[in-house]
């Protein structure tokens, strides 16, 4: 691999902690343990993970709107918090941020020209007649029309406030852009509209993704590769296509067969009621042991590391890692009615 | 802003209490202007003449002093004094109020630990220590009561601080580059100045009611000087023998601050958002029916070889009134559901499925639902036509529903087992005891571990999965025949969703109960339901066997929608997305609500209702011009 | 579960220690030298000087509020030198008087709004809510003072129903009904302005909860419209209504200064009214601390209550 863009080691957040005034310890959420990940320029790396599995933490350590308790990021070898500290726009002209409600993430008290002057007053020092240019320019990139520049975020559909959102992101004309579950909020043909307006602006600008969603089928089709989340921890990492056509983690195995397909086969679900760990009280072992149908007492003892398999580049977190196709994916051309 | 004067002015209570205050306001202006007597002149010869006496009409006080120009002078001093405390309570309290919210943290902390402490003391007791301190004075009563009113701005302002600022528009404000001070004053401050209006409405006429209370006590205006408060106060002597010295200042005092009060809810109710849409008015046990004449579109198409039908829906309607626009939510819905059977109802947002579901039993909250035609058929009777108390004892006994979010939808205050417990006892004579062990039953059924600990526990203990493993006990409670579930699944993780949807197909072949299933998504459909129904814009636009419908849509917009969807392992197949947005409810074209969007379109699809016609097999379709099967898709679309 | 309430017993400590620091700040800003005031005309500099050390204005700041404190603590609030007797005797006495007054008003206030509340919620828009919406009007926006006045001036004056004034009568009263009659109207006048204030967050709060997806639910379940209502609807308005009720009993203990000026009841309200214009500091120190102390210890009640009423709160 060549110098990653992003380059994330040991990244950890913990919320809470610290001591109380009396000295005693204070249990802290481990919200993110020990994320290794790189990224390359002009990739999509999708995040996939449930709720509470840490991914929109690690989404806004990215951008800087949280601060991480250990670990670094680095963007083209430049540490990000020296970056930070240096400039404080230094990196939001690098790494932006698009928000997964898109009409919560526009000020209902303000025009959209006001909403997208100011990335570009602040971060690009636009002023007069090209500060108006520039926005309808972007307007124009997101497929929206010139007069909507005097409307107030009201006004809009989701999917139409989702595309303010991505123009906001744009005018700062970053490298990266940080997708956290952009489309999760919109209904099916809205969101195929804005996967649409994803890949193309991606193609013009020559932009590094980071795709976060809770939609294994989403992230499938719009990443090159897939890191899987679960507690605080990468625990499966591989090409899009091999993740789904051997996943490795007994988790992404679960992941893949729980989710229902139109015309696909039946879903498999767990046979008890299983339950993340207790934030507060982790399990010393892998977080997935107590829902594992493999788990044996290693798995107990300490968290697995993310350890190469044998090809290009799949990673896994699992001492004994599934190998061999999976057998739902046989129906890759998803023949409705294959049931 | 004209909006905002627009909505005042059309509450009548309000406007009357504007009308009154403007018109004290000018009343004191030109006070200085009036031909009125020396205020301060005292005439002991002339004392406490009654009202309507010559050259006075209110009468004169102790001191023979002229009651119409002390009353107009007073005012005059309670006007400003309670306008100016309230200005510098609402300026220094909403300060502390943004800049505790917004930073938050030991800025907060310390900030409001000092609010705390202002409040601690009641009330008035802290405004009578400062005047103790600075001595009686009129301008001693304003800063006691300026700095006693802090806390309410403060406290009210710092909670609506901290709700926008974790709103996300202000991190993307902030990834703009934006600075805190800018974020605060022009990404905070506008969204949070209705309610710094509100709270300065309401609580001008209550500084002012102090403000007289202090002179009224001798601690406030000083003789010569007199506001309202003061006249009262010295009036209060002579209560029995000349009660107009008193009861005039007292009435003046009343009179303004009503006229604040009015027009203060006024500004209230016109800045609080949640009025405009109704979402404080009450809804009422069952949603109103108020038949109107509906064109039938649909004649009643029975699906071939059908055997009696558990539930009938016949051309339901339902609007939702808000002002004077009429949103036709449901319009014009046919269905049937056979003895244990899985509906699926589908569709995207605003296409009025979740709407249909509750209609059946009435459960669409009214304001501003009406439900304005059709019948719902349960078992010989139309539920539409029951009473609430017949329909009651059909809701959760012979249909019972399954709600989306189990968080919102559990009481929060009520232990799981109780509210198990709740639902069996209202439709089954039980006593505590065999309910309670019946409401275990119950939970374990639904396959939570424990059931005997989790039934003492309240909502917010459990997960969202056990949350709503708990929402379908409930449902299960009585046996129902239909079971209604309205996106049971959509808050839930995928693992998480998968286990429930095992559940209910597992619970549904044990027991027999058919099942109406409202979702968005079109593989949950396909694993759980037999039927579908796919709904557009009020209507449903396809009906079909589950399979044969997903593999070969007869309708556009059917077959568009599945298209949308991204599947799962097959990378390579390219989510269509589908131009445009659905029709508005309140402004339902004519013809096929679907044309603007089809690439199929031709002038006939505008004339006239498009009825539901039935096409193959068990199918019907909305459409003059059907699919074909997909094999022959390129055909079709050419 | 209990650390909560442990954590809330101790967070009112330092809440009391605040309390008697801004009071002894307070009473320490008033210009003018004590001293000086006692003496008077026998303010020679060698009784002054004497004095000063006695009441010990020769230390500094702290070292007066830790002497100050110290002394409270053991119950020496010092002396009234207008009443020449001692200050917490007399504070006691008072704020006996006030807590039955205020004690009667907070319960009429609370029992009246919030039924009044949620007839209006229930009947929205009905005859009833309107009927109410304007008593609550009227009742926010009336004077409490004149309020009173009016009522003496009908019920004792006029109709001759109940006695104009004072707690007991001055002859052959002073047993429990005759208290009561003279109960009746200061109370009443009290009661106004907090039930009028209660019954309007107690309407909204009751609508606001009606539309929540939890009544639908019990809606769905078939329970009829009263439980609903009381069962479901106002055990979550319930919650919501503490607070208020504890910053109400802050008005109604403030209200009852007017009332009591009114009335001639002998509660606290007179007396720190009279030790203000008499410059009694010392008495006025100690009724405002008893009275906030007291109302600091209502709301921990207030607080505990609603803890055990919502099992949302934790610790």
């Amino acid at each position: 691999m060549p110098e990653p863009l992003l380059d994330i080691t040991g990244l950890t957040r913990t919320f809470g902690g610290g001591r109380s005034l009396l000295g005693i310890p204070k249990p802290g959420v481990h919200a993110v343990q020990r994320v290794d990940l790189q990224v390359a320029r002009g990739e999509t790396l999708g995040i996939v993970g449930e709720s509470g599995c840490g991914k929109s933490t690690l989404a806004r350590m990215l951008v800087g709107l949280d601060t991480p308790s250990g670990g670094e990021i680095r963007f083209a070898g430049e540490d990000l918090q020296a970056m930070r500290r240096l400039d404080r726009h230094a990196l939001s002209r690098r790494i932006q941020y698009v928000f997964q409600d898109p009409l919560s993430s526009l000020n209902p008290r303000m025009r959209i020209r006001d909403i997208l002057a100011a990335p570009l007053k602040h971060l690009r020092g636009l002023s007069g007649r090209a500060l108006d240019a520039r926005i309808a320019e972007l307007l124009e990139v997101v497929n929206l029309r010139p007069e909507f520049v005097s409307r107030y975020p009201h006004e809009f559909s989701g999917g139409q406030a989702q595309r303010i959102g991505i123009a906001r992101a744009l005018a700062a004309e970053p490298d990266v852009l940080v997708l956290d579950e952009p489309v999760s909020a919109l209904d099916v043909s809205v969101q195929a509209q804005v996967l649409k307006l994803l890949r193309r602006l991606k193609a013009e600008f020559d932009l590094t993704y980071l795709f976060i969603s809770h939609d294994l089928s989403v992230v499938e089709t719009i990443s090159q590769r897939i890191a899987v989340m679960y507690f605080g921890r990468v625990v499966e990492e591989a090409p899009a296509r091999r993740l789904f056509s051997q996943p490795a983690h007994p988790y992404t195995r679960l992941l893949l067969s729980s989710a229902p397909v139109p015309g696909g086969p039946p879903i498999t679900a767990e046979s008890t009621a299983a339950e993340l760990p207790d934030p507060l009280d982790p399990p010393p072992g892998c977080a997935f042991a107590p829902r594992c149908p493999k788990a044996r007492d290693a798995c107990r003892q300490a968290p697995p590391p993310l350890e190469a398999l044998s090809g290009g580049g799949h990673r896994a977190a699992c001492l004994y890692p599934e190998r061999g196709a999976w057998q739902a994916s046989a129906s890759t051309t998803a023949t409705p009615g294959a049931s | 802003m004209m909006a905002f004067l627009k909505l005042l002015a059309r509450n009548r209570l309000a406007a009357f209490g504007g009308i009154l205050l403007l018109a004290l306001v000018l009343l004191a202006l030109i006070t200085p202007l009036l031909p009125l007597l020396e205020p301060n002149a005292t005439n002991p010869a002339n004392r406490l003449q009654p009202p309507l006496s010559d050259g006075h009409w209110l009468g004169t006080d102790q001191l023979g002093r002229d009651i119409l120009s002390r009353l107009l002078w007073g005012l005059r001093v309670s006007l400003a004094v309670g306008i100016a405390a309230s200005l510098v309570a609402a300026l220094i309290g909403s300060t502390i109020g943004l800049v505790a919210g917004y930073f938050g943290g030991r800025t907060d902390n310390t900030l409001m630990r000092g609010i705390d402490m202002l409040m601690a003391f009641p009330y008035i007791l802290l405004a009578l220590a400062i005047v103790a301190v600075l001595g009686p004075g009129l301008m001693n009563a304003l800063y006691a009561i300026a700095i006693v009113n802090i806390p309410f701005f403060a406290r009210n302002i710092r909670g609506a601080t901290v709700s926008i600022a974790h709103r996300e528009f202000v991190d993307a404000a902030r990834l703009s580059g934006k600075g805190d001070l800018r974020i605060l004053v022009s990404e905070i401050l506008p969204n949070v100045l209705p309610v710094i209006v509100i709270t300065l409405s309401t609580t001008v006429g209550w500084m002012i009611l102090e403000t007289a209370g202090l002179s009224f006590l001798g601690l406030g205006a000083q003789p010569p000087q007199a506001d309202l408060g003061s006249m009262l106060g010295e009036g209060r002597r002579m209560i029995i023998n000349a009660p107009h010295v008193a009861t005039l200042p007292g009435l003046a005092i009343f009179l303004l601050v009503m006229s604040i009060n009015l027009l203060g809810d006024g500004v209230r109710d016109a800045l609080d958002p949640r009025l405009k849409s109704g979402a404080l008015s009450r809804p009422a046990p069952m949603t109103r029916l108020r038949r109107r004449q509906h064109v039938k579109v649909d004649d009643v198409v029975r699906v071939p070889g059908q055997a009696s039908a558990l539930l009938e829906v016949d051309d339901l309607h339902t609007d939702f009134e808000v002002g004077r626009e009429t949103y036709r939510a449901v319009n014009g819905v046919s269905f049937s559901l056979k003895p244990n059977e899985c509906l699926g109802l589908v569709g995207e947002s605003g296409s009025g499925k979740s709407v249909t579901a509750l209609s059946l039993l009435g459960l669409v909250a009214s304001p501003p639902g009406v439900i304005s035609g059709g019948h719902v058929h349960f078992q010989g009777r139309d539920l539409l036509d029951l009473g609430i108390r017949e329909l009651r004892r059909v809701r959760g006994n012979q249909v019972a529903y399954v709600f989306q979010d189990p968080l919102s939808t559990l009481h929060p205050l009520i232990k799981v087992g109780d509210q198990l417990i709740e639902a069996l006892r209202t439709h089954q004579p039980l006593s505590r005891q065999a309910a309670h062990q019946r409401a275990v039953e119950l939970l374990g059924q639904v396959r939570i571990p424990n059931p005997e600990r989790r039934a003492s526990q309240y909502p917010h203990e459990l997960s969202g999965g056990m949350r709503q493993r708990v929402g379908i006990a409930m449902a299960l409670a009585n046996d129902p025949q239909l079971i209604i579930a309205d996106e049971p699944t959509t808050a839930l993780d995928v693992t998480v969703q998968a286990q429930i949807l095992t559940l209910l197909k597992r619970l549904r072949e044990a027991q027999g109960t058919s099942v109406l299933f409202i979702t968005h998504d079109f593989g949950v459909v396909s694993q759980v339901c037999d039927r579908v129904a796919v709904m557009y814009a009020g209507r449903i636009v396809e009906v079909g066997p589950t399979q044969e419908l997903l593999a070969n849509p007869r309708h556009p917009y059917t077959r568009r929608l599945i298209d949308c969807v991204p599947r799962l392992g097959d990378p390579d197949h390219e989510p269509a997305a589908i131009p445009g947005l659905p029709p508005a409810a309140n402004a339902l074209p004519s013809g096929c609500a679907f044309a603007d969007r089809c690439d199929l379109v031709e002038p006939r699809c505008r004339e006239g209702e498009i009825a539901l016609i039935a096409s193959d097999g068990e199918r019907q379709v909305r459409c003059i011009k059907p699919l074909a099967n997909r094999t022959t898709t390129g055909a079709a679309h050419a | 579960m209990h650390l909560y309430v442990l954590r809330r017993l101790l967070m009112t400590v330092p809440v009391l220690l605040g309390l008697t620091v801004i009071v002894f700040l307070i009473m320490s800003l008033i210009p003018g030298d004590p001293a000086l005031a006692i003496l008077g005309s026998y303010a020679t500099p060698e009784n002054l000087a004497r004095l000063r050390a006695d009441l010990g204005l020769d230390l500094s700041l702290p070292q007066q509020y830790w002497v100050w404190l110290t002394n409270i603590l053991q119950g020496d609030f010092g002396r009234s030198y207008h009443l020449n007797r001692p200050v917490l005797d007399e504070v006691l006495e008072r704020f006996g008087a006030t807590l039955i007054l205020a004690g009667t008003s907070l319960a009429l206030c609370v029992v009246i709004g919030a039924a009044a509340g949620i007839v209006s919620a229930v009947r929205q828009y009905g005859w009833a809510d309107r009927i109410i919406t304007l008593l609550v009007l009227i009742g926010i926006s009336v004077p409490a003072f004149w309020l009173g006045m009016l009522m003496i001036l009908l019920f004792a004056v006029e109709l001759r129903w109940l006695p104009v004034s004072g707690m007991y009568s001055i002859y052959g009263g002073g047993d429990l009904p005759d208290l009561l009659r003279h109960l009746v109207l200061p109370a009443i006048a009290l009661a106004v302005v907090a039930a009028g204030v209660i019954a309007r967050l107690t309407r909204s709060n009751m609508l606001e909860v009606l539309r929540q997806d939890y009544i639908r639910t019990a809606r769905a379940k078939g329970l009829d419209e009263n439980r609903v209502i009381l069962g479901h609807a106002f055990k979550v308005a319930l919650v919501n209504l503490i607070p208020v009720i504890g910053v109400q009993a802050g008005f109604v203990i403030g209200g009852a200064v007017y009332i009591e000026t009114v009335f001639q009841w002998p509660g606290i309200g007179r007396m720190l009214v009279n030790a203000i214009s008499t410059r009694d500091i010392l008495l006025v120190q100690g009724g405002v601390l008893v009275v906030a102390a007291s109302y600091v210890l209502f709301n921990l009640c207030a607080d505990l209550l609603q803890y055990w009423l919502d099992p949302r709160i934790k610790a």
